[in-house]
């Protein structure tokens, strides 16, 4: 378990204001003209050494994304921040944003630094309203006291921050969709290559991180790489990381713990435990509604972290566990599931504008029972049609739970499918 | 220049190639439906899946897909079957199976990839979507439950024509093509709207549910409805034109043609002059053959000297008719011939004064355009599409010189007229300035001069460019069919109009008591006030050539027969000159060609243009100061053709009296 003096958020329940005087007490803003001073390869090379892999879901290491970044030209460097948290069962940013933002707005200057940006915009999540207004507040206060603004913190740096709130689509959560919005057009992913570090804001290089990434990092660069490495079970996946826990558990909660906990340890000890105890467990989404569910034998060991996940086809994903316990209908969890990739798809390309719906339709029937045994490999199918066909990684998201779902409850569909046949020639 | 292999063939292409243009090198074929390499790449439909090694294990869109040093690109493997087989499935999901009743049907990108990439049957059986149609006007014809939301439509309308008036709408599995208020597409371009559809989703409204494509004889042919030249191809069946389609030519209107080249075709079958006509003594046109509408004109034209018989050329006239008609006055001994019946003061004597030197492609080099007395937009819309193009692409600045303009491209307003032109300068080292038939009115000899002074001519740069309105203007002009000397019209007792269907010519030109021979194809102006009409063919019916506005020679073919008793035009000069016993030297099609080519060599250059020297033209003087204007005024109403024609006019109705802008 995390001992106490290796937590970064620690007013990540909202004990504390989120001020800049509680924030300072807590350590933010102290200093940061020394990180900087240190110079923006020294940043980069110690991200590096941390192991800090991004926080949003896909767990790109963030030192290498800040050194893909081109060398200075004509052309601006933007640091765009991703809070468009809208991922199910995911709520980790949210605390960042609104019990800690001096820590994201600190992150800001020095990665903005790092990557050679003088602007950095916040894209947050529509529905997020108390959250902006946090940070709003945050950024007039950084503002008057000279931590933004022409020679930022006293760094030498000039840097400012832009709050730009998003209308609530999922799909500007993608980093190229959010790009889209930011520059006010239809937030719909781009293709890539080029990615955003040649062409991402108005066509400069651009690097869009997730709120956790950008807000932890002040707290391992004062304390070193070595430190953050060192926490976790292996080095690739290492440091501490947000976890949310929702649904059947006693005590929902965010919470704040070494890399690779178990999961077990992880519900719990911080959740309170599966309703009804863990022998009622039915299953886990480990990280985020697009992440596979794995069933309680999994569950009983896995390890919360990218490569354990991985290692039985799931994954981190947002860190975001939604739990269900026996009582769920877990073949209607995943076609609602469903029903929200196809409301989020964007409709651009293909493969997700056409898929989604179908998948959803044919799930919608499987709650019932209201469809052939052969329906469940073509549903398998489709999503594999999907999978791996699209512009963006919406398509994978979407085709990933319902391969999870036959991937482990296969037979609780076929005995649906079987009922409802019997029923139906009883009538 | 990276080298790759496609299907184990070795390829060099230029950096920034995409892998789908080098597969086309190679002669490979993807099948795509979003892409078109006139438009930007979205990469949204996925059916141009490729496998690429060494890159991610999944396939890569080849539209979007730089080629690489060393890559290895196959476009026939087994998981690019798969890739496309799934994506043909989920378009063909919600598509209907209206093929049958699909105008699109036999020319259908998607009819034509799902024969190689579909199954035979269906998985889907749940709902189909439906989507409700657009109004998009009296050209574009919707169907938009076939749409495939390729977004080419939409890529286009922005793009190329400049008007954001189409965009995708919703998302997910609603979204659907829309203009987000309901209106139609305000562009001189929309008609390409139907051709970038890959499916029947839009469709050429007028065609609609009149033809298969099977059924159609097509012709290669050019277009006459402006100065562009644009190529077209003519689809005819039986004796009826159907449709007209654009054909690519790089230099001149790359894929695209203008609505009204477009859509004026129904005027070919309406108001036609199809047979010979006399004015009896009470006044009134009388049907009557061909032997006795010449010997009557004979009988007249007979009875006057030379001096007393002038000939002019209308908007429409061919080379080759304008060439033997030239001959015949000459025969006749008269001089008074002209082209320039809009009035328009050109200088006829040297070919670098009225063409458009820097060519059409040229513009794209430009680094600076200046318009002065002309609106692109109505005048010559493909010439303004690569003025959009350059401004586009080069951010090339614009200047307006005349009307206040309402263009698809940002400008600089100069001022209304001659002090402006006076002021102009630019700073720029390869300017083209475009002169309009607007600027040149009485004093149009001043206005060249001025405008000649203010080019840029180098070695290879001619910056001095006139935009013509009238597709034969500059053919004309070219086998000298202009006055040699000063003349008046006074004295003219007998006139020779060869489709003159300006109303000005007769307002202020042919005296009320002048004998006229009209020679055309339409019953309009010029017909009305005819006392012989010799009945001709119109563009489609006949083999000729065509100089379009840079001195293009450009050769048309006959994709129909002329209607009724109608002739070829150069036909009934030659036929007309043994009734008048001054017969030309040639007898057939053939003849006449040789004979011009070797008065003047250029018109054996077809499809090319013949360079000419820089030389003075135009006369210094004083130019009045009242404002330019443009030459058009109602884009879709400018010639006999268009004037009858039912869709340019349910046209001006829709978009309504061409828009101005107040001056501010």
């Amino acid at each position: 378990m995390l001992a106490d003096s290796d937590r970064i958020y620690t007013n990540i329940f909202g004990l504390q204001s989120f001020s800049l005087d509680a924030a300072r007490k807590r350590g933010d803003w102290d200093d940061t003209a020394a990180i900087i001073a240190k110079g923006k390869d020294w940043i980069i090379e110690e991200m590096k050494k941390s192991g800090l892999r991004g926080r949003g879901g896909a767990g790109f290491p963030t030192g290498m994304k800040w050194s893909f970044m081109p060398k200075p030209s004509d052309k601006p460097h933007y640091l765009v921040i991703n809070a468009d948290e809208s991922e199910p069962g995911t709520c980790k940013d949210r605390d960042v944003l609104r019990h800690e933002p001096h820590k994201l707005l600190e992150g800001a200057l020095i990665a903005a630094h790092a990557i050679g940006a003088h602007k950095c915009y916040i894209y947050i999540r529509g529905e997020f309203y108390d959250e902006s207004s946090n940070v709003w507040k945050a950024i007039h206060e950084a503002r008057a006291a000279g931590l933004l603004g022409k020679n930022a913190a006293g760094t030498g740096w000039d840097f400012d921050v832009e709050l730009h709130r998003g209308g609530g689509a999922y799909i500007c959560g993608e980093e190229s969709a959010l790009l889209e919005s930011l520059e006010g057009k239809k937030g719909q992913p781009r293709n890539k290559p080029p990615f955003p570090a040649m062409a991402g804001l108005y066509s400069c290089p651009t690097t869009v991180n997730n709120v956790e990434t950008i807000a932890s990092v002040p707290s391992i660069l004062r304390r070193g790489g070595a430190w953050f490495a060192g926490i976790g079970r292996d080095p690739k996946n290492t440091g501490t990381k947000l976890f949310c826990i929702s649904g059947h558990v006693n005590n929902p909660c965010n919470v704040e713990e070494a890399m690779g906990i178990p999961m077990k340890e992880l519900i719990e000890k911080h959740a309170g435990g599966v309703r009804g105890g863990w022998d009622n467990l039915l299953c886990v989404i480990p990280g985020g509604s697009s992440t596979p569910l794995l069933p309680k034998d999994i569950c009983d060991t896995v390890a919360m972290d990218f490569d354990s996940l991985r290692a039985v086809q799931s994954g981190l994903g947002t860190a975001g566990l939604i739990v269900m316990d026996k009582s769920t209908d877990v073949v209607y969890a995943i076609a609602r599931l469903a029903y929200f990739y196809m409301h989020e798809s964007c409709g651009q390309c293909t493969p997700c504008r056409e898929g989604t719906g179908w998948m959803w339709r044919i799930m919608k029937r499987m709650v019932t029972g209201n469809a052939t045994l052969e329906e469940i490999d073509m549903l398998l199918d489709i999503s594999k049609q999907i999978e791996g066909h699209t512009i963006c990684a919406h398509g994978d998201a979407s085709a990933w739970p319902i391969q999870g779902l036959f991937r482990h409850f296969r037979p609780v569909v076929e005995e649906r499918i079987i009922n409802y046949r019997k029923q139906l020639k009883a009538a | 220049m990276p080298k790759l292999k496609i299907n184990d063939i070795e390829v060099e292409v230029p950096a920034g190639t995409s892998i789908i243009q080098a597969a086309e090198q190679l002669g490979i074929e993807i099948p795509r439906f979003c892409y078109h390499d006139k438009l930007s790449v979205p990469a949204n439909c996925r059916m141009c899946l490729v496998e690429v090694k060494g890159g991610p294990p999944k396939p890569q869109a080849s539209c979007a897909l730089a080629c690489a040093e060393n890559m290895e690109v196959f476009t026939d493997s087994e998981m690019v079957h798969k890739a496309r087989k799934g994506v043909m499935e989920f378009l063909l999901i919600n598509h209907p199976l209206d093929c049958p009743i699909c105008d699109q049907g036999g020319e259908c990108d998607l009819q034509d990839q799902a024969v190689a990439y579909g199954f035979d049957r269906s998985r889907y059986f749940e709902a189909k979507r439906a989507v409700k149609d657009k109004e998009l006007g009296p050209l574009i014809e919707t169907n938009m439950t076939r749409c495939i939301q390729c977004t080419r439509c939409v890529r286009f309308a922005s793009e190329i024509a400049g008007v954001d008036d189409l965009g995708l709408l919703n998302r997910g599995e609603d979204v659907e093509i829309g203009t987000y208020i309901s209106k139609a597409v305000e562009s001189e371009l929309s008609g390409n709207l139907a051709d970038v559809c890959p499916v029947g989703a839009l469709l050429n409204k007028p065609y609609t549910f009149t033809a298969r494509p099977w059924e159609l004889r097509k012709t290669d042919s050019i277009d006459v409805m402006d100065a562009v030249g644009s190529n077209i191809r003519i689809d005819a069946r039986g004796n009826e034109v159907m449709r007209v389609l654009p054909r690519l030519n790089e230099s001149v209107n790359e894929e695209w043609i203008a609505d009204k080249t477009r859509y004026a075709y129904d005027g070919l079958k309406t108001q036609r002059l199809d047979r010979p006509y006399v004015r009896d003594t009470s006044g009134r046109l009388r049907e009557c053959t061909w032997e006795e509408a010449f010997i009557y004109a004979a009988g007249k034209l007979k009875t006057l000297q030379g001096s007393e018989i002038g000939a002019l050329a209308g908007d429409l006239v061919d080379v080759e008719s304008t060439y033997a008609l030239r001959d015949l006055m000459r025969a006749l001994g008269s001089n008074t011939m002209d082209c320039r019946v809009d009035g328009a003061d050109l200088d006829a004597s040297e070919a670098c004064g009225y063409r458009f030197n820097t060519t059409i492609a040229g513009l794209e080099q430009a680094d600076a355009i200046v318009l002065i007395g002309t609106n692109p937009r109505k005048e010559a819309p493909i010439i303004n599409a690569r003025i959009r193009k350059a401004w586009l692409t080069k951010r090339t600045p614009v200047y307006v010189i005349g009307e206040r303009l309402e263009l698809n491209y940002p400008y600089t307003y100069l001022g209304a007229g001659a002090d402006a032109l006076e002021k102009l300068d630019i700073k720029a080292e390869k300017p083209a300035i475009i002169v309009g038939m607007g600027a040149l009115r009485i004093d149009g000899a001043a206005v060249l001069a001025l405008a000649r002074k203010k080019s840029v001519v180098t070695a290879e740069w001619n910056g001095f460019n006139v935009l013509h309105t009238a597709a034969g203007r500059v053919g004309a002009l070219m086998v000298g069919f202009a006055p040699q000397a000063p003349f008046s019209t006074k004295g003219i007792k007998a006139w020779y109009l060869h489709g003159v269907d300006n109303a000005e010519v007769f307002q202020h030109v042919i005296a009320k008591e002048a004998f006229v021979i009209y020679q055309g194809h339409h019953g309009d102006v010029g017909a009305q006030r005819a006392d012989v009409i010799f009945p001709g063919a119109a563009y489609t019916e006949k083999a000729a050539l065509y100089v379009n506005t840079e001195g293009r020679v450009q050769m048309a073919r006959a994709a129909v027969s002329p209607v009724g008793q109608a002739k070829e035009d150069w036909r009934i000069v030659r036929a007309f000159s043994e009734v008048l016993n001054v017969p030309l030297a040639y007898n057939t099609h053939a003849d006449l060609r040789k004979r011009l080519s070797a008065e003047i060599p250029a018109f054996a250059n077809v499809g090319e243009i013949t360079p000419v020297e820089w030389k003075p033209f135009g006369k210094e003087g004083t130019i009045s100061a009242t404002s330019f204007t443009s030459a058009v005024a109602n884009y879709y109403q400018t010639d006999a053709i268009s004037r009858a024609s039912v869709t340019m006019a349910n046209c001006v109705e829709s978009f309504g009296a061409p828009l101005k802008i107040a001056a501010a």
